[in-house]
């Protein structure tokens, strides 16, 4: 194991020591400028946390002083302002519930859809590509509405109709994958003696762990993000994430900028370990997503 | 085989039927159905025929937050898709660090819309003060934060599928070129852009789409202030419903406009990528 590692670390190294011609060096530095202009607002945020009101505001650009450094102040203000930790708790329960149950019902309807030929499955199947083309704003009166009738508008209810919206990208991609399952396979595991949830669950589930991947992440993405249709549905003490942050704002033009410093940082972090945790299958999945949608 | 799967329809279809059902398609039915109404809520309807479009189209700030919407989705199409194609090109050749580049530059894809709005507003709040403005105080600075935050936020992403196409050309076809004598402009003109065309069409409607349906940046970052200036269509759409009363109806209508745009976009690309299957 350590001499894999050992030899990885050479072949970095021998990676590295490729000689480099001068149009190289003007390219890595160019790029170098490039990634400092991209990470600086970020570096920013991280900056200002620290400083206090009137600095964020009039020295934005400097670093913090014995003058201008208040610790964790902002922090803990933020914190106690917005209820940061409660936030963070609704967002993730409501991005991993609503996540766990796109993928299932999703890729369940998909291979319904795909194996039944028959009028409504095409239907369906039309139906769930039309809805990827109609914008937010169309629905989100009425579904507001539909929500409140319906008693989903809170944090359980909500995942119902994320299940809904997020079911015309995922039922179309999933469809995608399930037309590339040999159907022989499925044949054979019937003739064997497995009813059609056992062969799903046994067969097609785990060939479609890749898509299944992508789904959940583009879906986490939105999700987790998603700003205008939790506050049309949610009672205004739940709050999301975005939710929270937007409350910093006030009334007109009286934002807290040092408290929305440091809540800034703490909605980016999770992003980043995400990020850094399953970046492989991030920059795959997005991919996808864009070829389809 | 059929027949014992549809069997499970309430268990496999059912309950992703019933949420869209729920959340999308009846609410869709009913939105087309109450933009020929005037309404406070749903069930105080009052049929008033192509009323609410009439108003829509003679209301100044739906007018304004199209041409905002348009020019804005103009001038963001065009930079970030230049600006990504040539990250692109300077990160296909294998250099020192090429993946810790790509990692950064797609960073900011991830971050979500409020957040990048107020990340935004603290730097070029920052600048501005220096001449003694801030973003509100005209609607061009307005306009422009919106374009760097824009690229800012899409360009790594465009740029990795750009980065993808290009690495699908067939390397043989390049040398060709070169024995050929093709100078670089030549080649980047005659080979590259020409076999990166599926790409420039995927990233010319992402940005396309995205821009133009653009909201959570724009609420973040100005609101729509100064006055409602820098209200873009998603964000007139919303203020009509809950910043006036009596005009649900008409934001409904705005909405439905706002979809037939969205949607006409959205037909052309597939009409312009099927035909290109076909060619090919």
């Amino acid at each position: 194991m350590a001499e894999k590692v050992k030899s990885k670390i050479k072949d970095k190294k021998e990676k590295l020591r490729a000689p480099m011609t001068g149009k190289d060096w003007i390219k890595f530095i160019i790029l170098m400028i490039i990634s400092i202009v991209f990470i600086a607002p970020i570096l920013l945020v991280l900056m200002n946390s620290f400083k206090g009101k009137l600095f964020v505001s009039n020295d934005p650009f400097v670093f913090p002083n014995a003058e201008s450094f208040v610790g964790l102040k902002n922090y803990t203000n933020g914190i106690e302002k917005i209820d940061f930790f409660s936030a963070f708790f609704v967002s993730l329960f409501i991005t991993v519930c609503s996540v766990i149950l796109i993928v299932l019902a999703t890729a369940m309807c998909a291979w319904f859809i795909t194996r039944v030929k028959t009028w409504y499955t095409k239907l369906l199947y039309l139906l769930f590509a039309f809805s990827m083309i109609v914008p937010f704003q169309m629905v989100m009166y009425p579904m507001s509405q539909v929500a409140n009738m319906t008693h989903l508008d809170n944090m359980f209810g909500i995942v119902v109709i994320y299940l809904g919206f997020g079911a015309g990208l995922s039922v179309f991609m999933f469809a995608g994958f399930v037309k590339s399952v040999p159907l022989e396979i499925e044949e054979a595991a019937m003739i064997d003696g497995c009813g059609p949830m056992k062969t799903f669950f046994l067969i097609d589930f785990p060939i479609l762990r890749p898509s299944a991947i992508t789904v959940a992440i583009l879906n986490a993405m939105w999700i987790w993000n998603d700003y205008l249709l939790p506050t049309l549905i949610l009672p205004s003490e739940t709050k999301t994430i975005p939710m929270a942050i937007q409350y910093l704002r006030g009334g007109y033009g009286s934002i807290d900028m040092a408290a929305m410093m440091a809540m800034l940082v703490l909605a980016i972090i999770p992003i980043i370990i995400f990020y850094f945790a399953c970046q492989k299958y991030i920059i795959k999945g997005v991919m996808a997503g864009a070829v389809k949608g | 085989m059929q027949k014992a799967i549809k069997k499970w329809f309430p268990v496999l279809a059912l309950p992703t039927v019933v949420a869209f059902l729920i959340s999308f398609l009846i609410p869709f039915i009913i939105g087309i159905y109450l933009s020929f109404c005037k309404f406070k809520t749903v069930k105080n309807a009052k049929w008033v025929g192509f009323d609410n479009y009439l108003k829509a189209f003679a209301n100044e700030d739906f007018i304004n937050a199209l041409w905002f919407t348009v020019k804005f989705t103009i001038v963001s199409v065009i930079t970030i898709n230049i600006l990504a194609f040539l990250f692109a090109m300077l990160l296909t050749k294998a250099l020192r660090g090429t993946n810790v580049f790509r990692t950064i530059f797609f960073m900011p894809n991830l971050i979500g819309g409020i957040v990048l709005g107020y990340i935004w507003l603290m730097i070029i709040n920052g600048v501005l003060q220096y001449f003694n403005a801030t973003i509100t105080t005209d609607a061009s600075y307005g306009f422009w934060g919106l374009v760097i935050l824009m690229n800012w936020q899409l360009i790594g992403y465009m740029m990795i599928i750009y980065i993808s196409g290009i690495q699908n050309i067939s390397p043989d076809l390049i040398e060709a070129a070169q024995i050929d004598g093709a100078n670089s402009v030549q080649r980047l003109f005659h080979i590259t852009i020409p076999q990166v065309m599926p790409s420039i069409t995927i990233c010319l409607f992402l940005t396309l789409t995205n821009s133009f349906k653009l909201f959570d940046q724009n609420y973040a970052l100005t609101a729509g202030a100064p006055g409602k200036s820098t209200q873009m269509l998603a964000l007139d759409i919303y203020n009509t419903f809950y910043g006036r009363v009596g005009w649900q109806g008409v934001g409904q209508a705005k909405a439905v406009i706002f979809f037939l745009i969205v949607a006409a976009i959205a037909l052309t690309q597939l009409f312009l990528t099927r035909r290109k299957e076909v060619e090919n």
